[in-house]
């Protein structure tokens, strides 16, 4: 039988793994490679790279950081492809086909796309018939406004026409081979997943749904199991702050009679 | 002997990743289309990502024909197909309208049917090894793979399939034919079980 999913997803910000609270503030958290090194250690059965590095943001109080954000986010998914075997999700500034390409060869098996799909839909269809709709992961980051979750681009500033439901509709009509809903709101404020709209989604799509947004305890994942039809279920920040974490939560799950991978048996290099 | 492979590369593929497992197992890999490294290589991967018609015409872009179907039916050197890579070996695969394959395995490939299941088949599952094979060496307890795909192969001949998988529907898993295998999950990406799957195609011999 095929297993559900647990994803961590780590957020680089300018080369460094960082901690996310309702998208505004970042919190730094060191190196990205050691992170996934860890992880995937540690019995994930994904992983989700995206990079939320403004541009016009960008932070001169860190610039002992380094400056060469762009290309180092891509040196770092080349590095991090070099010793974990299982797959990354990559997602951050894909704007083109190209760009697409680019990170597939580097060793991502799946990118996800944010704004550049809500600016032109179509481009979710172009992507798929190049490279399958398998390996196009629409993220959509949404936010309550006046009891409406509504679609938010760039990162999550600024709104735009479409509904959390409306758009992964048209998103899986256009061609997206899998869903990241993630809810703004909720970001790292450890309250649970927003049970309602997953559930919704992942009722009214046939592709895969994975949730992300609010994890505070293991039990979050479980309820998310037993509440909706998600087939995945992502965290960032609950994953960076306890030791063995991924195992830790795998390890309930297993426990708890949910259909996961045994948390034992992953480790590649013995 | 020394094992050397060689990937072939057409640009859709997720070549980085094969060529770092492979480099677990062997010093002696190389990502090239080059007739002369098919011919210095022990065994040929095909890995794959990607729809099928657009897979395809970068294989027949990308590839030369001649000199790999020389080392695969005349040396008769082991060959794997990963994902696409092993889809590519049908007859015929329908995903975004209809597309020539290869033809080296016959059949067609086509899409699953997941009855209630999420369609594509995203994530963990387990195989059922139907025939013995030395490919399958050390798997055949109910191993999960790492899957992503939308399609499946479905072979002319039943008796090709050296495993299964269930998802809404059962489907061929693995398939060989002689000297020719394709794996539809990825071993790359398949942490011990892939690296053990990858082993077992090294330690084939040529014929």
């Amino acid at each position: 039988m095929k297993k559900k999913r647990l994803i961590p997803v780590l957020l680089l910000k300018n080369g460094m793994l960082v901690q996310s609270k309702e998208f505004k503030r970042h919190q730094n958290l060191g190196n990205p490679i050691t992170a996934v090194r860890r992880l995937s250690e540690w019995a994930s059965d994904e992983v989700i790279y995206l990079d939320i590095t403004r541009d016009e943001e960008y932070d001169l109080q860190r610039d002992d950081l380094g400056t060469a954000n762009r290309h180092s986010f891509l040196e770092i998914i080349e590095d991090v492809s070099k010793f974990t075997f299982m797959p990354i999700t990559v997602g951050g500034k894909i704007r083109t086909l190209d760009d697409i390409e680019r990170r597939l060869k580097l060793g991502a098996d799946k990118i996800s796309l944010n704004t550049a799909a809500l600016e032109r839909p179509e481009f979710i269809g172009e992507a798929a018939k190049e490279f399958g709709s398998q390996c196009i992961v629409i993220s959509i980051d949404y936010k309550l406004k006046d009891g409406k979750r509504i679609v938010m681009s760039r990162g999550g500033k600024e709104p735009t026409c479409f509904g959390a439901l409306e758009w992964a509709r048209v998103a899986q009509e256009s061609g997206a081979g899998e869903l990241l809903l993630n809810s703004i709101d909720r970001d790292g404020l450890r309250n649970g997943y927003d049970i309602e709209c997953l559930s919704a989604v992942s009722e009214s799509v046939r592709i895969p749904v994975i949730a992300c947004g609010g994890v505070g305890d293991w039990t979050h994942f479980g309820e998310a199991f037993d509440k909706t039809k998600v087939d995945a279920v992502a965290a960032a920040n609950i994953f960076h702050y306890t030791d063995q974490s991924v195992y830790l939560a795998k390890k309930y799950l297993h426990q708890s009679g949910y259909c996961v991978r045994s948390p034992d048996l992953m480790v590649l290099k013995e | 002997m020394a094992r050397s492979v060689c990937i072939l590369d057409y640009g859709s593929g997720n070549v980085k990743s094969v060529y770092n497992l492979l480099q677990e197992l062997t010093p002696n890999v190389k990502i090239s289309n080059s007739p002369h490294d098919m011919e210095e290589a022990s065994h040929l991967i095909l890995p794959g990502v990607g729809a099928f018609g657009a897979a395809m015409r970068k294989v027949k872009e990308k590839i030369p024909m001649d000199p790999l179907r020389e080392q695969v039916f005349g040396r008769r050197k082991p060959f794997l197909g990963i994902c696409v890579g092993m889809q590519v070996l049908a007859t015929r695969g329908i995903e975004f309208g209809s597309h020539e394959g290869l033809g080296w395995i016959p059949g067609e490939v086509g899409e699953l049917s997941t009855g209630e299941f999420p369609l594509p088949h995203i994530g963990w599952n387990d195989i059922s090894v139907t025939k013995e094979a030395p490919l399958m060496r050390e798997l055949n307890r109910g191993v999960d793979f790492y899957f992503l795909h939308s399609f499946a192969f479905r072979p002319e001949d039943p008796s090709l399939v050296l495993a299964t998988a269930e998802y809404g529907e059962r489907f061929c898993s693995a398939i060989h034919l002689d000297n020719i295998m394709g794996v539809q999950f990825h071993p790359e990406k398949s942490q011990r079980a892939g690296k053990i799957l990858m082993g077992n195609f090294l330690s084939l011999e040529e014929g």
